[in-house]
């Protein structure tokens, strides 16, 4: 196989933000949980809530260190791989990373501490607050970095500055309110909390089928289950407004995910499930809901779901398009600084300025997009296309968890409010195998997100390929051997902290003093 | 929206200029005693109670004072993205280096006291002292190296192309120099740390290695400022500066010269305070560590840290990282930052969170105020680390 630097690059870039990302949605939940639950204790005053707090806080630090370690590697590596897209996008994407860090990190991280190290020296409501400041740090975050990625899905705000050569923002509203970015954020952050609420579901479960600990096991899952109701629901609901909005702003994506490799009359059948071939251009063996799609797409029934076929047909009419721009560009940059642009130019590119990036499609095939030929063009159009089985499948499976997940945290609401916790021991252990399936849900959530913008790094502006940093492979695949190595160790130890963490359960709230205390270590005088 | 245009983009880039050094500094003064700490943790502690206060002295907010370093990184994205995507993918595997320290010390500290095991303990020392040290050392080693100019070209797209930087290359003497210095900035900065909140035998010992470390910065700096003087090419800009202008270093032209990087004090003799607090902050905190006043010598390194970063930042002034091998792809205040409407947005947030971050972080030091108490430490297993 021959190793090139995008493909590396790609991948040391999916292996450090899904192996980032199997910390971020439990930390998202369980700060959550773990206010609801001092919250309780605070208004209440019983010792047990304390005790719960201490203990899924535990769990919570285990996971948490994690997060934090593997973030870091997350806010340099843009500039250490992709360092054409840091130029070509830093005036847009880096202003949301930068106030994730004013407006979350320090809020997340600086309360953390107090969280773990402040209950002797803070009063009840103190220590509170600074839980719920970790929560809302962590929520923070979320948001910010999803608006990053919104744009990158959904480009708006900015405009190309051929003087700078690269993208700058005209209107910094519209990156915010950017309705992709909304959608991926509550999608997200209801996404973690129900990875915290089937993490503490499971967790009770195991105590409650060993009975252990079961006034803390009961209590937990009450909490976990109504908590994870809501949450999943929301899951389900922001999802489809994530789908909705693809329509508007990602089609492609859409038709990709659905396997639709034809535009059919409105409304659209959904797939149910086939096996999408990206070589023959169809879905074999395709199961259809008649309507379905049209339905959820469109929310009509007269409006016409644009199929891959019909898509490739109008990025075609865009790299055309966007050669025009590239044209312009280069007479732009030729004229001397300070003379008069021809008007003309300075039209042409105002027409089709916004297809420039369809031009560096063709960087693949020639060096200058003016000389492609139409056979060149017409294949960049089929580049367009993302891998369609990887998104068909992997989009069914994390709907069908989903909606698995309303299906479980319903259960345990019933049976919590009925005080039936207790009486199925099938159902806790339905709910103990559960445990992993939200990460599952949450890494596929992600790859259909990202593979479905392939091949752009930035939706029809930058390809990701023309984004790369000009790196040796073997250099890139020195750090991917090198992340691998160090990331297999470090999981295989957290996951060895949790069993031994779960196993030995809650502590018992105060002990015994004891002087323990060396002189050496006693003051000098 | 117009509202940027009240401060001309010649005044928000000298602004956000200003406030790359305000992270950078901030960063140094912040989590530069938790990598002093770091470093100094197999040598001033022996036994695993002596290790576990030292751990304590920072245990509360190492976690906070890492922001800096993730705000840093953010806020160069979002002023100066050249210099984002030039430095951090010119120093690639260095780069690597302090990411992979940095993982470890996270988790270092959050893991060590989970097991009782004793070569548990003693590997997770190890990392975190890698985990203070190695960061300490290399980013000393890519300002040195930055000073010298580093082997990047953009071409006509602003695409960046290196010649050849690899890690050994970075450690040419002068780079190493800058290595040594940064870490002896640091461990002295982390002693006085040190004697602020232990008693005995550790603050003993991080009485004298925290003297040395001083000694050594001071030797350090004036040796380096003395070589950057008469033995380094400095850069200076040749062609008429448009200060407000696009940020595109290809519309310059640079030449290089010898003692050009002291040019600035010759010509704005304030200047000179840059080096001068260097100096007179790593004497002062020698004394105040031999006086036994902890507190007092930690003041005296912030303002060590903070003369010698500035005088990194004034020397070079207007450059940000000037090219070894095409001097007018050199990065510039005056071509390497984001758009104006951009550093005003950035300027307005700032202005708004951080005296928020300084309000609240302050709160949370007056909480954890006083000694680290070694009873507290002895009789909980799980809790503290």
């Amino acid at each position: 196989m021959e190793l090139n630097i995008v493909d590396l690059s790609r991948l040391q870039f999916a292996m450090t933000a899904l192996y980032h990302f199997l910390f971020i949605p439990l930390t998202l939940g369980l700060s959550v949980v773990l206010g609801i639950m001092e919250t309780v204790y605070v208004m209440t005053g019983r010792p047990i809530w304390r005790q719960m707090t201490k203990f899924w806080g535990t769990l919570f630090g285990i996971n948490f260190v994690l997060g934090v370690s593997t973030g870091i590697v997350m806010e340099f590596q843009f500039g250490m791989n992709w360092s054409y897209y840091s130029h070509y996008v830093g005036d847009i994407f880096g202003a949301p990373l930068a106030i994730e860090g004013l407006m979350a990190f320090f809020l997340e991280a600086t309360f953390v501490g107090l969280f773990f190290f402040g209950w002797d020296k803070l009063s009840k409501l103190g220590h509170l607050t600074a839980t719920w400041c970790v929560a809302l740090g962590s929520n923070f975050s979320a948001l910010w970095i999803l608006i990053a990625n919104g744009w990158m899905q959904n480009p708006v705000g900015s405009a190309f500055n051929p003087q700078t050569m690269r993208m700058e923002v005209t209107d910094f509203f519209a990156v915010l309110m950017n309705p992709v970015a909304q959608a991926k954020f509550v999608h997200t952050v209801s996404a973690g909390y129900v990875t915290g609420a089937i993490f503490v579901l499971g967790v009770s479960a195991w105590y409650l089928l060993r009975g252990r600990h079961v006034e803390l096991a009961k209590r937990s899952m009450a909490v976990a289950a109504s908590f994870g109701l809501a949450a999943s629901l929301s899951v389900v609901v922001l999802g489809d407004e994530s789908g909705y909005l693809a329509t508007e702003h990602q089609k492609m994506k859409l038709a990709a995910i659905e396997a639709m490799w034809e535009t059919e009359p409105a409304p659209a059948a959904f797939t149910l499930i086939g096996l999408p071939s990206q070589v023959d251009r169809e879905t074999h063996y395709a199961i259809h809901i008649p309507w379905a799609l049209g339905l959820i797409a469109t929310r009509s029934l007269d409006t016409v779901v644009p199929g891959i076929d019909e898509l490739v047909g109008q990025a075609q009419a865009r790299i055309k398009s966007g050669i025009t721009a590239f044209d312009a560009l280069q007479k732009i940059r030729a004229t001397t600084p300070g003379a008069a642009i021809d008007p003309a130019v300075q039209r042409s590119f105002e027409d089709n300025g916004a297809n420039l990036g369809y031009a560096l499609l063709l960087k693949r095939y020639v060096d200058d997009p003016r000389t492609a030929t139409p056979e060149q063009v017409a294949a960049a159009g089929w580049d367009t296309v993302p891998n369609v089985p990887t998104l068909f499948w992997s989009f069914r499976i994390m709907v069908g968890l989903g909606f698995f997940f309303i299906l479980l945290t319903s259960v345990f609401f019933v049976l919590s409010a009925r005080r039936r916790l207790d009486h199925y021991r099938p159902l806790l252990w339905i709910a103990v195998l559960a445990i992993p399936l939200p990460w599952v849900a949450g890494e596929l959530g992600w790859v259909v997100a990202e593979i479905g913008r392939q091949p752009w790094i930035i939706e029809g502006v930058l390809p990701t390929a023309a984004a790369v940093s000009d790196l040796g492979a073997a250099t890139v695949l020195t750090t991917i051997l090198g992340f691998a190595a160090l990331y297999t160790v470090l999981i295989i130890i957290e996951m060895a902290l949790m069993v031994r963490a779960i196993r030995k359960g809650p502590e018992p709230d105060d002990e015994p003093e004891a002087a323990l205390v060396p002189a050496t270590l006693a003051a000098a005088e | 929206m117009v509202l940027h245009t009240l401060i001309d983009y010649d005044t928000l880039r000298v602004i956000w200029w200003l406030l790359l050094g305000v992270l950078l500094i901030g960063f140094a003064v912040m989590d530069g005693f938790d990598l002093g700490t770091a470093t100094l943790l197999p040598f001033v502690a022996r036994t695993d109670l002596e290790r576990r206060t030292v751990i304590n002295t920072v245990g509360a907010t190492w976690e906070g004072n890492q922001v800096w370093l993730i705000l840093g990184g953010g806020a160069i994205f979002a002023a100066w993205p050249p210099l984002y995507a030039v430095s951090f993918s010119g120093f690639y595997l260095a780069m690597f280096a302090i990411l992979f320290a940095l993982i470890l010390r996270p988790v270092g500290f959050k893991y060590r006291s989970k097991r009782d095991s004793a070569a548990w303990r003693t590997g997770w020392d190890w990392a975190l002292f890698i985990g203070g040290f190695v960061p300490a050392l290399v980013m000393g080693v890519a300002v040195g190296n930055a000073l010298q100019g580093v082997p990047f070209r953009l071409d006509g797209d602003l695409r960046i192309f290196y010649d050849g930087t690899t890690l050994f290359e970075l450690l040419n003497p002068f780079g190493l120099l800058c290595g040594l210095l940064s870490v002896a900035m640091l461990v002295m900065h982390g002693a006085g740390w040190l004697m602020l909140k232990t008693e005995g035998v550790i603050a003993a010992r991080a009485r004298a290695i925290g003297s040395v470390a001083a000694l050594v910065t001071l030797a350090l700096f004036a040796v380096g400022g003395v070589w950057l003087w008469l033995g380094i090419e400095g850069y200076a800009i040749t062609s008429a500066v448009a200060k407000g202008g696009p940020s595109n270093p290809l519309a310059k032209t640079v030449a290089l010269a010898p003692g050009a990087w002291l040019a600035n004090y010759a010509a704005h003799p304030w200047m000179m305070a840059g080096p001068a607090l260097g100096l007179l902050g790593a004497l002062g905190s020698l004394a105040l560590l031999r006086m036994n006043r902890g507190g007092f010598a930690w003041l005296l390194s912030s303002l060590s840290i903070l003369g010698i970063i500035s005088t990194v930042g004034l020397s070079m002034f207007p450059f940000i990282l000037p090219s070894s091998i095409d001097a007018r792809s050199s990065l510039t205040v005056w071509d390497a930052s984001s758009s104006h409407l951009t550093l005003f947005i950035m300027l307005v947030c700032t202005l708004i969170f951080v005296p928020l971050i300084l309000a609240y972080t302050s709160w949370v030091y007056k909480v954890l105020w006083g000694k680290v108490d070694v009873q507290a430490i002895a009789k909980d297993g799980s809790h503290a680390y």
